[in-house]
């Protein structure tokens, strides 16, 4: 299954990597809070995840790791 | 099979930009052209005075602070004294265009053989938001609060369209980072202008157009979009100069 | 081509190359515009580069970003133009750069005149730049000095990784003297790990910068580089002493004026008038302890200069008002004569014996 690691603690929580996500499967997780304050993106249902990488191509910090199984 | 991590010659610290401020994919883009192109340990970044003021933060290659709006002048004297190295600036509209545009267009005419990485965010940043040589008009920023007003504060500057007009420019193009397609568009923009640098073709600077969500006042998704809406037809994307200006070393 | 009749300006070109500059930035300036067109003619057949930049601003900050990467390289310019470069001074001071900056001065402010001048004096030694910070100034008084304070100059600024002002005159840099080079010691520069020219997989990434938004880390760098000039101070101080053993009547005079001054007291002593010179060669660090130690012979100090008097409030200062400090100078390019200085210190001395 294709993998999207975030590096939560680093997020900042701008939505970019959602606007980005053309199946739209991600989104702000609201119920967590990283240390810097900001909900932090994930993958709602990483089993549509294509790894097409455009979620990590529009992360202005670098936080997102795409592997393709 | 890793299809996209961040690359080697960022470096591994979080940066302070604003949440969704697009300088951070630019910085993202450099260093993906530096580690594909295997240059970090020959390259020599020039940081600006702006939000990007940290840039030697963020690289793994050397790195040189310039004084706001020099960095051209800065580059020419380590590129002049290493030819065999790469060297390029990282600037933003103020430092380019307002403060800096006499060594914008001198490093041009004299066709140095550097790159230029200019990001146009229509405003200062890092002191506020206020009105830049690229404020669109009728834009309010903190200093053109009633909107940029022709008679007051006069008219915007096209930067790629007016250094294309020099002679040692090889390579101009504006670009955005306001969606995927644009930013792989960026990216082999960015690319091509080091490489250029690496086939010592004379001057090349990428104009990107950036958002500024906090200045701005949107949303990191609504800025993008007022880079489709506003910023786009104002500054069209494109290539405005790709020739061979054979700038700098051929003629040392 | 050891020893050779040459201007002043192109002396100091010609020591440059000697000393192993190879990158000069420069901008047309009257009177000084002779150094850019002698490197533009030399450099080249050296392997060096002579850049003429868009304006002093880009120049001083091409020489920056030289200096950065680690090699030897000077500018120069008159007066207004230095104006114009101290920013760019500042942040080379506040990086702690060395390179090699010379001021053929003319008349001021403004526009002022092309004649020769020391009315930047206090620029020079106070405040080139924003900030905490000193330059290491040379006065040369002629033409061999001029060639050979250049070459010291690049000596002292790889020594402590400062930039190194060269403060001359339209005067010292139009005429004409002959310059023995081989008098003259040059030295190599040394290594530069900490430039930032690629760190090549070997070192880790240098950095250079001003910035230090954390007070405490700014205040450190500056406590740090006191410590440095502390140092100069203590072991790069010069002048040239002359007859002042037993002088009553010391005249201070740096450039082109101590060498009137110096007629002045071969006057003065034909009169049996015990005058003598004290003529500073570096003008920061000043002279300071050798002048407290005069003050406890002379009787009275007469400052020279061609401005309103700066260099005459450290004289002052230097000699803690021990015993009075007088002053004498033309100003906006007009030059005294040696009888003009001598009949200052008959006043002197004709005060001193009522």
């Amino acid at each position: 299954m294709n993998k999207v690691i975030f590096e939560t603690e680093r997020c900042k929580g701008c939505g970019l990597c959602a606007f980005a996500c053309p199946l739209k499967i991600i989104s702000l997780d609201s119920g967590k809070l990283n240390g810097k304050g900001y909900h932090p993106a994930s993958v709602t249902s990483p089993e549509k995840c294509i790894a097409c990488a455009s979620c990590a191509v529009m992360c202005p910090d670098a936080v997102i790791t795409v592997i393709k199984e | 099979m890793i299809v996209y991590k961040r690359p080697e010659s960022l470096s591994d610290v979080p940066m302070h930009y604003c949440p969704g401020c697009t300088h951070g994919i630019v910085h993202r883009l450099v260093a993906e052209v530096i580690d594909e192109l295997g240059i970090e340990n020959d390259t020599v970044g020039i940081a600006p005075v702006g939000c990007a003021v940290f840039a030697y933060n963020y690289f793994e290659c050397d790195f040189i602070e310039a004084s706001h709006g020099r960095a051209p002048a800065v580059a020419t004297g380590v590129k002049r004294t290493h030819p065999d190295k790469i060297v390029f600036t990282y600037q933003g509209d103020g430092d380019l265009a307002a403060i800096g545009t006499a060594e914008t267009v001198h490093a041009a005419a004299r066709g140095e053989n550097i790159t230029i990485i200019f990001i146009n965010n229509t405003n200062y940043g890092m002191t506020g938001g206020q009105m830049a040589p690229t404020t669109m008009p009728g834009q309010v920023t903190t200093t053109s609060p009633y909107g940029r007003q022709k008679l007051i504060q006069g008219n915007p500057i096209h930067v790629c369209e007016m250094l294309s007009t020099l002679d040692g420019v090889a390579y101009a193009e504006r670009v955005a980072v306001n969606n995927v397609k644009n930013v792989r568009a960026a990216k082999r923009a960015i690319k091509k202008a080091f490489q250029n640098q690496i086939d010592k073709k004379g001057l090349s600077i990428v104009e990107v157009l950036s958002t500024c969500p906090t200045n701005w006042g949107l949303s990191p998704v609504d800025a993008l979009k007022f880079v489709d809406e506003k910023m786009i037809p104002f500054y069209p994307l494109g290539v405005y100069a790709d020739r061979n200006a054979m700038g700098g070393d051929e003629n040392d | 081509m050891s020893k050779v009749l040459i201007k002043g300006n192109e002396a100091v070109a010609e020591a440059a190359i000697r000393s192993g500059c190879r990158y000069y930035f420069g901008y047309p300036i009257t009177p000084q515009t002779e150094i850019a067109e002698y490197m533009a003619k030399t450099m080249p057949k050296v392997g060096g580069l002579c850049l003429q930049a868009e304006s002093e601003v880009a120049a001083i900050n091409m020489v920056y970003g030289a200096a950065a990467s680690g090699v030897r390289v000077m500018t120069s310019s008159s007066s207004p133009g230095i104006s114009l470069k101290s920013e760019g001074v500042s942040y080379i001071v506040g990086c702690d750069l060395p390179c090699v900056i010379l001021n053929v001065q003319r008349g001021g402010p403004g526009l002022g005149g092309i004649q020769p001048s020391q009315s930047d004096y206090y620029q020079a030694t106070k405040a080139l730049g924003h900030g905490d910070m000193h330059l290491f100034v040379l006065a040369p008084s002629s033409v061999q000095e001029m060639a050979s304070l250049t070459s010291d100059a690049f000596t002292v600024a790889d020594k402590y990784r400062m930039p190194v002002l060269l403060l001359a005159d339209g005067a010292l840099g139009q005429m004409m003297e002959p310059v023995d080079f081989d008098k003259i010691s040059f030295s190599n520069p040394p290594e530069k790990p900490w430039a930032a020219n690629g760190h090549g997989g070997a070192r880790k990434k240098n950095i250079i910068t001003s910035l230090y938004l954390k007070p405490e880390e700014l205040e450190d760098t500056v406590l740090k580089r006191a410590e440095k000039y502390k140092l100069v101070e203590e072991n790069e101080v010069r002048y040239e002493e002359y007859l002042c053993g037993d002088a009553d009547i010391i005249i201070v005079s740096f450039g082109i004026t101590a060498r009137i001054s110096k007629s002045a007291v071969n006057e003065a002593r034909k009169n049996g008038i015990k005058a003598g010179l004290l003529r500073p060669i570096t003008l920061s660090p000043f002279p300071s302890k050798k002048l407290r130690q005069l003050a406890d012979t002379a009787s009275a100090f007469l400052s020279v200069e061609l401005n309103m008097g700066q260099m005459v409030n450290d004289v002052r200062l230097a000699t803690e008002c021990k015993k009075p400090v007088y002053f004498y100078g033309r100003t906006g390019g007009s030059m005294p004569s040696s009888e003009d200085v001598y009949e200052q210190i008959l006043a002197i001395n004709g005060g001193m014996k009522k």
